[in-house]
């Protein structure tokens, strides 16, 4: 008795299994003699390529399921975009900032302290914001340069230097550029958090732009710590360093992100119509794009950054050089800052530790000074 | 000089897998690396299709055109290889690869996804061919051996197919003429569907 009842039970079972499958069968039959002819391949199937064409995802038994894709021809767009226009303009906008500025330094020359080097100096920027700037400039050159050479290396260094130098240096500036990533992003927070409070704008910007910096007329436009043209670097290098930052991690962190996506569904709020169906590799092309036009940009601008705090103006490299500017340059190009100082009674002025000057001249300049604090 | 070319015919491709095993067999690839898969379309529905798929070694390789260290290269024959030596795993030709092709050996969180590798045509690399070097790097040169490659040589329904361009387009052609690609005219397959009967 105990043996015949499962046997009876899986008797039924089997039957119910077996009406199944011939049902399940039969609908197929049908289904298949509706939909394909009895030949294959008498037909065009346009849509069924096409479709392929465009990207159409299938299945495929392997572990990485975004292999069913057949053909992806945004990596088409994508070289297009790179080799193109991201390549021809970043080339023609690099070269030509520093034409602009070798023009300019023919023209006007070095921009000299108008009332000449008074002997006595004072601090502009104390040892921490001297580390976050430096923290900052050095891994910017060295991730601009490493960088660069991802674009343009194949057709500049690798002729001069060989397929295996070349390609040796590629892959150790690689490397570097992955990990001083993290440098350039927390100096980026740094400087942030540094000068933030001196950047925001102020009605003497206005004044300072009307007069163009002063640049082109004799006269100076008073200014606070920061002028216009100083706080608009420090936006540009604040917006474009975490726009950069961000497209950079999606690089690090490969179709992991869905940055774009999620930034087109945001932009479209506002009216724009961008692709929200994102793939993870169009993610990959995004950002690639993405970080190396707004990387060229600020490269571009930072140029010109370096060159006005170097060969571009006398006096304005020992702000970031010693930290302690002097005195009459203070005056001239940071007039506001100075008086801010100088009311608050923390002017400190020192004598310059560099003997510029012979003694006649730096006591004469001592009126030009005023009173120092010590 | 031949111009090497691959052929898939989905009408015949009956997604055994077969060339994938087979090349994995061949070149001794590691896991997690596929130089070929196959991708079936419509799966489990009425006209599904599978095609086999690797590196198309395309004329204008986009591979080539965007690999930042320049490693790729094209033999004597059209087949598209690269210079492991050089290649420093920047991610770019997978990028740009409308086929899929390129793939790494690692996951690559940091840029670590070493050396690409990809189908060779079973044509080597940039190695003496034949050399142990070649073979730990690109796998096995059956070319230099006087051999297609494998894939399609053992594809046991011919849908693979590969060697001289010429020669693959006429065996297609032959097999259109035989199939009656009549109906493949303009608009058939939209006014008589399912063969017109």
């Amino acid at each position: 008795m105990t043996r015949q009842t499962p046997i009876k039970w899986m008797g039924g079972i089997c039957l119910l299994v077996v009406l199944l499958v011939i049902g399940s069968a039969s609908v197929q039959t049908t289904a298949y003699a509706q939909n394909s002819p009895e030949v294959l391949g008498t037909d065009a199937q346009t849509e069924f390529w096409r479709a392929i064409r465009q990207g159409e995802q299938g299945t495929v038994s392997i572990p990485d399921k975004n292999a069913a894709q057949l053909i992806q021809s945004e990596g088409d767009n994508w070289r297009a975009l790179r080799n193109g226009p991201l390549s021809v303009y970043g080339a023609q906008a690099l070269i030509g900032m520093v034409l602009v500025l070798a023009i300019f330094f023919l023209f006007r020359g070095r921009i000299r302290i108008d009332h000449g080097w008074s002997g006595w100096t004072v601090q502009r920027f104390n040892e921490v914001e001297r580390f976050g700037h430096w923290l900052l400039a050095g891994s910017f050159i060295i991730l601009g340069l490493t960088g660069l050479n991802m674009l343009y290396g194949r057709y500049f260094l690798k002729t001069l230097i060989g397929d295996s130098a070349f390609a040796t240096i590629t892959a150790w500036g690689k490397i570097a550029h992955n990990y001083l990533a993290f440098a350039f992003m927390i100096a980026l927070v740094l400087v942030f958090i540094m000068w933030v409070r001196h950047n925001f704008p102020s009605r003497t910007d206005i004044n300072w732009l009307i007069k163009g910096g002063g640049i082109i007329g004799p006269s100076h436009p008073p200014a606070k710590k920061f002028n216009l043209g100083q706080k608009i670097i420090f936006w540009l290098v604040l917006l474009c360093g975490i726009s950069i930052s961000l497209t950079g991690i999606a690089l690090l962190f490969p179709f992991q992100t869905t940055m774009f996506a999620d930034t087109f569904a945001l932009l479209n709020v506002f009216g724009f119509n961008l692709p929200t169906a994102v793939t993870p590799i169009q993610e990959m092309q995004y950002a690639q794009l993405w970080h190396s036009i707004v990387s060229v940009a600020l490269i571009v601008v930072v140029i010109a950054h370096i060159y006005i705090g170097s060969i571009g103006m006398e006096g304005a490299f020992a702000a970031m050089g010693s930290g302690r500017v002097d005195l009459n340059w203070a005056k001239e190009h940071h007039s506001l800052w100075v008086e801010e100082l100088d009311a608050a009674g923390t002017l400190n002025a020192e004598r310059d530790s560099v003997d510029r000057l012979s003694k006649e001249e730096a006591v004469k300049d001592e009126a030009v000074k005023g009173e120092p604090a010590e | 000089m031949a111009r090497m070319k691959f052929l898939c015919d989905a009408e015949r491709c009956i997604e055994c897998n077969a060339c994938v095993t087979a090349c994995k067999n061949e070149h001794e690839v590691p896991w997690g690396v596929n130089r070929r898969r196959v991708v079936t379309i419509n799966d489990g529905k009425p006209g599904e299709r599978s095609l086999s798929v690797a590196c198309m070694h395309c004329s204008d390789a986009p591979c080539m055109a965007v690999c930042p260290v320049d490693c790729f290269f094209y033999t004597e024959q059209g087949v598209v290889l690269h210079n492991k030596d050089l290649c420093i795993g920047c991610g770019y030709c997978f990028y740009a690869c409308p086929f899929g092709a390129p793939q790494y050996p690692q996951v690559g969180n940091f840029g670590s996804r070493g050396k690409m590798d990809k189908c060779t045509f079973c044509a080597g690399g940039a190695a003496d061919a034949g050399s142990d070097e070649e073979f730990k790097k690109y796998g096995r040169n059956r070319l230099a051996e006087g051999k297609l490659p494998l894939c399609a040589e053992m594809c046991s329904t011919k849908a693979l197919l590969a060697g001289d361009g010429d020669q693959v387009s006429n065996i297609y052609r032959e097999r259109v003429v035989a199939r009656g690609f009549g109906s493949g005219a303009w608009g058939w397959s939209k006014a008589y569907p399912g063969g017109g009967s």
